[in-house]
């Protein structure tokens, strides 16, 4: 009997990395990662999230592009803006501490509160002037998310063009690169963070976002770097070479797309981390200028409200912690997807399927 | 060797001279100290903006002022170090002086813990790996990742703060908040142990009706106003972290071991009454210090008479043994003068502060006690404290969690398993100690990034650091603070490396110094 269980066992492993090669036969190295990340459930959740985020900011207070002299905005379908001031409907809207501008947002069905569920005018509540909070608050989100996404362009533009170099010239080029890195990353983050704001913060959101992007490129080129450093030395390099291909080609058509993967894992770290510094530089006074919002001069702005309103305090963390999560998973899915030696984990109910077939069998 | 630690310190200066010229002219560039002044309608207003040009040297272009600048740090070559002055006309040194304590203080507590905490739970999530409690806390690691400090701050000032001083008034646990604790270190220690559904469930009942009965009698006895552990949970504390590191360090069937490790043990409770005589109210730290030598040289003691083979893991597993076993006396005496720090006048039953980092009613002769004087400072650094370590702890589970999954893939690890050892050894001996090695030039690094990056902590909680100094030359176009406070970190930093590499070659035989 001990002999037929180790029997199955066996052919059960066997059945299973024949599941796990049936399901890579035929299919193109970027076909078997796109496979890999859509599987990965928290990677895709996140994904929908985030773009479920994105396009609710930006559709609801619509564009908003251009510095202060010149803007270029497009409506949004929200009908509040963030000028609005309207102190006669924040009073209607009293909570039970009687503060005005309750949010009228109720997700609970009647049967559990006696109310049913209702957006109302102010989902979000209002501040103490009558500010229609979700104005304020995708208004906010939305200079995030672009600060965000500029300084992730640029910082993996900068930092995979300088690693590639460095990595793959080598030699004083190398070093000189290398030392150049040295040099930006000794220097805090804050610290060069705080001086570009207080330079170029008041100048509108997207300058005092490339300026960080020029800032942000150090950790990135490093890891590629280090990728083209290994990359170079293997053999389908040098048969490329010998083929009589030119550098450029080898860099663009060799090197670059093996090492796609890691530059996509550091450039989501990266994007993760530009939310969290811009809202910070824009809570200590840095970044973001009033009248102009962003999530973190909301909460800079509010956090003594606490305990009074705290639905001004939480909307805007909400938001940031939600981004900054989804841009996360997404790359956690993404370095799974892109790790060759991942491999799926069979799940249990394929594995009893298996199981139960070969018992049927013997 | 020689050679290459030169090599290195040379690039350093370079890079040093590089990162300080171009903040120099960043910072200088960023804004302008006349435009205030040639707004005004003084009538006085040439005067001042001469004299505002005189003292800043306005009339020399910044990338040529910092060479003036740069002269006071070469000075130090011959003894005269300078940074400079204030706009206030401070020394720039003195203010650096007087922060960089203060910085240390605000970070090392933490630094600590979330090394600890990290590491800890990082390995446990790598040798669970896919388990309940690996997926739930890379969920909390990836939410720690994303939250930004100064939301985290105000939430803790609300909780752990506020509220809690309210709830220390009747310190009576609510229901609601028995059974949230009981179920939360139910499920954290059922996931820990794992094992098959069976044994979860028994250990999270287990769990959940002792916190739910310990939090109960706490409650009663108005512990969390005056605290304290006592003998006998000093005893009990000191048997179980015996057991634990034996069992963790050579494993328990080692008896002579495990005999070193409960005798020292045993001297650190039968010590406890004698050491309350010592640990008096004129004590400093340096009794503290000395009591933590004296058991080290007591472990070491036990450790060398009660062996004869394999001394020296006998002697250091008495001696970790001894060091833990102490730390719950130390912490009893602390706890013996806080009802009296809670009730006296400058606390007012609110021990727990929102903001600064020093009490300043305290009377002198409060002040003078040692124990209460660091009990006023762990009551201020808690907080801050509980932040820092909530943000960069998520790091260290991440990169531990990484490092020793590695580890454990390799033929090596596979080789060991086969030949026979105990899965304790394979992981304590084989896997640990080669995934702790990478893990150790982050941890420098992250040592010296954190004493110049706690600008948001300190601006939050109203510390006068590294942080707050250079929140403040920013804020008043201060190039000397500035340059002053950037220098240091800069310096650290680029130090802090140079260790870092020399520290892994030394660990790591593989990795050879390239000459």
């Amino acid at each position: 009997m001990a002999k037929k269980i180790k029997q199955i066992e066996k052919t059960v492993e066997k059945n299973e990395n024949e599941i796990s090669l049936r399901e890579t036969e035929g299919l193109s190295q970027g076909q078997i990662i796109l496979r890999r990340f859509v599987r990965h459930r928290a990677a895709m959740i996140s994904l929908f999230t985030l773009l479920a985020i994105i396009i609710f900011t930006y559709t609801a207070s619509g564009l908003h592009l251009g510095s202060e002299k010149s803007p270029i905005t497009t409506p949004g379908w929200w009908p509040h803006s963030i000028t609005e001031i309207d102190v006669n409907s924040a009073v209607s809207n009293l909570c039970e501490n009687g503060i005005p501008g309750c949010p009228t947002l109720d997700i609970l069905p009647a049967f559990i509160d006696g109310t049913g569920m209702n957006i109302g005018e102010h989902p979000f509540g209002q501040d103490s002037l009558g500010t229609d909070y979700l104005a304020l608050v995708t208004r906010g989100a939305e200079q995030s998310i672009m600060v965000m996404l500029v300084v992730g362009l640029l910082g993996v533009l900068i930092g995979t063009t300088i690693g590639a170099i460095a990595g793959f010239y080598g030699g004083w080029v190398d070093a000189i690169l290398m030392r150049l890195t040295d040099l930006f990353l000794v220097t805090p983050t804050l610290i060069i963070g705080a001086v570009i704001g207080f330079r170029f913060g008041n100048l509108g959101v997207f300058p005092l976002a490339a300026m960080l992007g020029l800032f942000s490129w150090m950790g990135l080129a490093r890891f590629v770097r280090t990728e083209f450093l290994t990359l170079r030395e293997r053999e389908f390099v040098d048969a490329a070479r010998v083929a009589g291909a030119s550098n450029a080609r080898i860099i663009f058509k060799h090197i670059l797309p093996n090492a796609i993967g890691i530059i996509i894992v550091a450039g989501t770290l990266l994007l993760s981390g530009a939310i969290l510094t811009e809202t910070a530089l824009s809570y200590l006074g840095f970044g973001v200028q009033s009248p102009d919002v962003s999530l973190g001069t909301l909460i800079s702005h509010y956090q003594d409200t606490f305990t009074v309103s705290p639905w001004l305090f939480w909307w805007p963390g909400f938001f940031i912690i939600s981004i900054a999560l989804c841009i996360n998973f997404i790359g956690d899915g993404l370095r799974d997807a892109f790790d060759p030696r991942q491999k799926r984990r069979i799940s249990k109910k394929e594995r009893e399927q298996a199981k139960a077939v070969l018992k049927a069998g013997v | 060797m020689f050679a290459y630690i030169v090599r290195r310190l040379g690039m350093m200066l370079v890079i040093l001279f590089g990162a300080s010229f171009m903040s120099y002219n960043l910072e200088a560039y960023s804004s302008d100290p006349l435009a205030e002044l040639q707004q005004s309608t003084a009538p006085n207003k040439q005067y001042l903006i001469d004299r505002l040009t005189r003292e800043l040297m306005l009339d020399v272009p910044p990338p040529l002022r910092f060479f003036i600048w740069l002269k006071g740090i070469v000075s130090g070559l011959w003894g005269q170090f300078d940074l400079g002055m204030t706009r206030d006309q401070h020394s720039v040194a003195e203010y650096i002086g007087a922060a960089i304590p203060t910085t240390f203080r605000l970070v090392i507590g933490s630094t600590v813990l979330a090394i600890v905490l990290g590491i800890t739970i990082g390995m446990v999530t790598a040798i669970r790996q896919y388990s309940r409690f690996d997926y739930s806390m890379t969920f909390v690691s990836f939410l720690m990742f994303s939250l930004p400090i100064f939301w985290v701050a105000v939430l803790l000032k609300e909780y752990f703060a506020i509220q809690f001083n309210d709830f220390l008034v009747d310190p009576h646990v609510t229901p609601p908040f028995l059974l949230f604790f009981s179920l939360l270190s139910a499920l954290i220690w059922a996931g820990i142990i794992g094992g098959d559904r069976r044994r979860f469930f028994t250990v999270f009942g287990a769990v959940a009706i002792g916190t739910a009965i310990l939090i109960e009698v706490l409650s009663l006895t108005s512990w969390f106003i005056s605290p304290g552990l006592g003998i006998v949970v000093v005893a009990v504390f000191a048997g179980g972290i015996s057991v634990a590191i034996t069992h963790l360090s050579v494993g328990l069937d080692d008896k002579k071991s495990l005999y070193a490790s409960l005798i020292t043990a045993g001297i650190v409770v039968a010590l406890y009454y004698p050491l309350q005589w010592v640990m008096s109210a004129d004590a400093s730290l340096l009794t503290v210090i000395g009591i933590f030598a004296l058991i080290l040289a007591i472990g070491a003691a036990v450790g060398y008479l009660i062996s004869k083979i394999d001394r020296r893991a006998i002697m250091r597993t008495a001696m970790i043994t001894g060091f833990l076993s102490m730390v719950p006396v130390v912490i009893d005496r602390f706890m013996q003068e806080f009802n009296a720090y809670y009730a006296s006048d400058a606390i007012n039953g609110r021990p727990i502060p929102t903001m600064g980092q020093a009490n300043q009613l305290l009377s002198p002769e409060q002040q003078a006690n040692f124990w209460i004087n660091s009990l006023d400072g762990f009551t201020h650094v808690f907080l801050p404290t509980v932040a820092l370590t909530l943000i960069s702890f998520a790091g260290y589970v991440r990169f531990s969690r990484g490092s020793l999954l590695e580890v454990l893939n390799m033929d090596y690890i596979r080789t060991a398993r086969a030949k026979g050892l105990t899965e304790r050894t394979v992981i304590v001996r084989h896997a640990l100690r080669n995934a702790m090695l990478p893990l150790t030039t982050i941890l420098v690094n992250d040592f010296a990034g954190v004493i110049g990056g706690a600008i948001i902590t300190e601006s939050i909680f109203g510390w006068k650091g590294m942080g707050s100094l250079f929140n403040q030359a920013i804020g008043s176009y201060d190039l000397n603070l500035f340059m002053g406070v950037f220098i240091m970190t800069a310096f650290l930093t680029v130090f802090a490396n140079l260790v870092s590499d020399l520290l892994y070659g030394v660990m790591d035989p593989r990795i050879r110094i390239r000459k």
